[in-house]
């Protein structure tokens, strides 16, 4: 299988281990990621202002061009796939919008027909986890692992809809396909800070802390997240508790990690 | 742009927002991680946008802690969907020229070697026109 691939920004500089075991992962299993020729940065926010259509034109242009190759967009930045598919979501479901990028993009049409996924869906959903499982050469047996999904997979819940927006599953039980044991704590989706470690130190370290403190307390000896800013503030602005990528997670139980 | 009534109406236009359907829970602010740092919290800007309270909102810091993280866009009883009018505010401002809230140069010093560029791209996203 072939599918189209957004890796962003930051897997390209901070966050590599997580675009090359996204990659080797998926070849593992029979998947190859097609990096989109020309990507630009999808900005890292979606802008809820309908009246803003610049700032979204990049993500409409990778839509596209997946869906010229008629595959799945896939993206494993929480961030990136976030404003992919609200982007999407929006050429789908507001007239003004479409209308008036289809104007910018002309004599090229876009509206809204291209399958976003998030990387676990694509294990979860067009993998299956039971392959997973068979891929499996070094268990992590039993290693108590905190699933932090933060906000961007999950919410808004009804244009994200991977999963149950309050109590998801999807990283729980990847977690248990490669042996590890997941940690049932408080936080998993509530925000680590984000963006604002760049305006207020205080309130990154004030939501980071809640985060990773509450894991540790419950039993966890890593967090495991798909977004690098996730990762930078659980472990800058956060306890001392090891955050690792979903991916570096499935090279070590796949036996290809580095 | 001088009246207020003429800001609220920009700002429920690009933000889609129906003040008027707010119940007054508070679960909008009750569920948000920016809350301690608010000067006016999310309830009180549907509130104040309703109201054509505006000009304390367009000179508050609280419009730049908001953390996109659609937690009150998701848990509001109503759909009201708080964030979209704390977006819609803050571009109020910032749209305005000069009023970038974060500027290239300011960059360099909150650099550090970990930094992903994710948060400088999602930050100008958020702070500057």
């Amino acid at each position: 299988m072939k599918v189209s691939y957004f890796p962003g920004c930051t897997l390209k500089t901070k966050a590599k281990v997580l675009d090359e075991y996204a990659r080797k992962c998926a070849e593992v299993l029979g998947v190859t990621l097609e990096e989109i020729d020309n990507w630009q940065c999808c900005g890292g926010v979606f802008t809820t202002a309908n009246d803003e259509i610049a700032t979204k034109l990049s993500s409409v242009r990778a839509l596209k061009h997946a869906n010229d190759k008629g595959q799945p967009l896939v993206s494993v930045c929480s961030a990136c796939h976030n404003v992919l598919k609200q982007t999407n979501n929006a050429m789908q479901t507001d007239d003004g919008f479409n209308f008036r990028v289809n104007q910018y993009i002309a004599p090229d049409k876009y509206n809204g027909e291209t399958e976003v996924i998030h990387y676990l869906e694509l294990l979860r959903d067009k993998i299956g986890y039971e392959k997973v499982k068979e891929k499996v050469v070094n268990s992590l047996a039993g290693k108590k692992i905190a699933p932090y999904y933060g906000c961007l997979l999950l919410r808004p819940g009804k244009v994200m809809a991977m999963d149950d927006v309050e109590n998801p599953t999807i990283m729980e039980d990847l977690i248990r396909a490669i042996g590890g044991e997941p940690v049932s704590y408080a936080f998993r989706n509530e925000c680590c800070g984000g963006y604002i470690t760049l305006e207020s130190k205080e309130l990154a370290k004030a939501k980071s802390k809640r985060v990773s403190d509450n894991a540790k307390l419950n039993g966890a000896e890593v967090i495991v997240t798909a977004c690098p800013l996730c990762k930078y503030n659980l472990e800058k602005n956060g306890s001392d508790l090891p955050v690792v990528y979903i991916t570096e997670l499935l090279a070590e139980a796949f036996g290809i990690k580095e | 742009m001088e009246n207020s009534k003429n800001v609220c109406d920009e700002i429920v236009r690009i933000s889609k927002v129906n003040p008027r359907k707010c119940m007054k829970c508070g679960k909008c602010s009750g569920t948000c991680p920016a809350y301690d740092e608010m000067e006016y919290h999310p309830h009180q800007f549907v509130y104040m946008v309703e109201t054509g309270d505006i000009e304390p909102l367009l000179k508050s810091k609280s419009i730049y802690r908001c953390l996109s993280c659609f937690a009150c866009i998701d848990r509001c009883p109503r759909g009201v969907e708080p964030a979209k009018l704390v977006e819609a505010v803050r571009l109020m401002v910032v749209r305005q020229q000069g009023n970038n809230h974060l500027k290239p140069d300011d960059i360099p010093e909150l650099l550090d070697e970990d930094l992903p560029q994710q948060a400088i791209v999602s930050a100008f996203r958020k702070y500057t026109k």
